[in-house]
């Protein structure tokens, strides 16, 4: 039972070529393009559904803000797509793996930073007082706002790794569980399975509300910086 | 007027069978070729059941089908463990 729970979490690799190369980029399949005004039912509904998300999130950004509007909607599709992908039985979820969330993480808090730094160095130095402390608590507070800063990029790819991977954990361990009660008693197995359709229900949520999250986050970030 | 149609121009159905490696080995398989294969594929898809007018669930349902069919026989191995049998 332990080597099997955890065994849907290796990369998959076949005659040691990297599938996972394709399991990262088959989302990538679900997002047709079109170059009409009318077109299919298929991508009028994508189109609307992004520029619903679009409009919500980029709202708040001025025109150089904005110009991450293609950034970060490919982030929120790119996140959302893959872990709804990841709910189909036997399938591998990529935003389990730490390095990949790690990968995603870090550029885009950087690439914010440093953007901040750059054009509007005074203003990003002083996100590290907040306004209105005590003199004697200044160094403390700046100490503590430094690291909170750098805690940034980290928070962002561990949230969104442990949740999934928690998520997918507990859907095979009640569901095996599920199973095995079902000899024994049927009633309790019956609870199980009930408790089991809810937390579907609940994975699904997760799987848009961290692409949210994540998304949100690194553009609350660049409104910080721009 | 040919009344013998070369081998490289048929397609597949009507290739007899004694003809089929021979067929086989004409196929472009140079890379662009490949990609063009799966080009051609992708769009035979695409526009039979996504790219109309009114298109259902099932051009979307039978994708992720696929898929799930896929990683299943990529972790049969696994899985094979798993089957219902009184003594592991």
């Amino acid at each position: 039972m332990n080597e099997n729970l955890f065994t849907s979490f290796i990369t998959p690799v076949i005659l040691g070529l990297p599938l996972v190369t394709l399991i990262v980029l088959f989302p990538s399949l679900l997002f047709p393009t079109s170059n009409r005004l009318v077109s299919n039912r298929f991508v009028t509904l994508q189109q609307w559904m992004l520029q619903l998300v679009s409009k919500q999130m980029m709202s708040i950004h001025n025109s150089k803000g904005q110009t991450w509007t293609l950034m970060l909607m490919s982030l929120i599709l790119f996140i959302g797509s893959t872990n709804l992908l990841g709910l189909l039985p036997h399938s591998f979820t990529p935003t389990t793996q730490l390095s990949m969330n790690l990968g995603m993480a870090i550029p885009l808090w950087a690439g914010a930073v440093i953007t901040g730094f750059r054009n509007k160095t005074k203003a990003s130095l002083a996100h590290f007082l907040p306004q209105g402390t005590p003199t004697p608590l200044i160094p403390m507070l700046v100490i503590i706002e430094t690291i909170s800063l750098f805690i940034q990029p980290m928070a962002l790819a561990v949230r969104l790794t442990a949740n999934i991977t928690a998520g997918h954990l507990l859907i095979h361990l009640i569901g095996g569980a599920t199973l095995a009660l079902m000899s024994i008693s049927t009633t309790t197995a019956l609870v199980t399975f009930t408790i089991l359709i809810l937390l579907t229900i609940l994975e699904f949520a997760v799987a848009m509300i961290q692409a949210y999250v994540f998304t949100l986050l690194v553009s609350l970030y660049l409104h910080d910086n721009t | 007027m040919a009344s013998v149609v070369p081998l490289k121009e048929k397609k597949l159905l009507e290739v007899k069978l004694g003809e089929l490696p021979s067929w086989i080995l004409m196929r472009d398989f140079t890379p662009s070729g490949i990609a063009g294969a799966f080009q051609r594929g992708y769009y035979r898809y695409y526009n039979k059941y996504v790219n109309v007018k009114k298109g259902s669930i099932a051009g979307l349902s039978m994708v992720l089908a696929a898929y799930v069919f896929l990683n299943y026989c990529r972790s049969y191995k696994e899985l094979k463990h798993e089957r219902l049998r009184k003594y592991h």
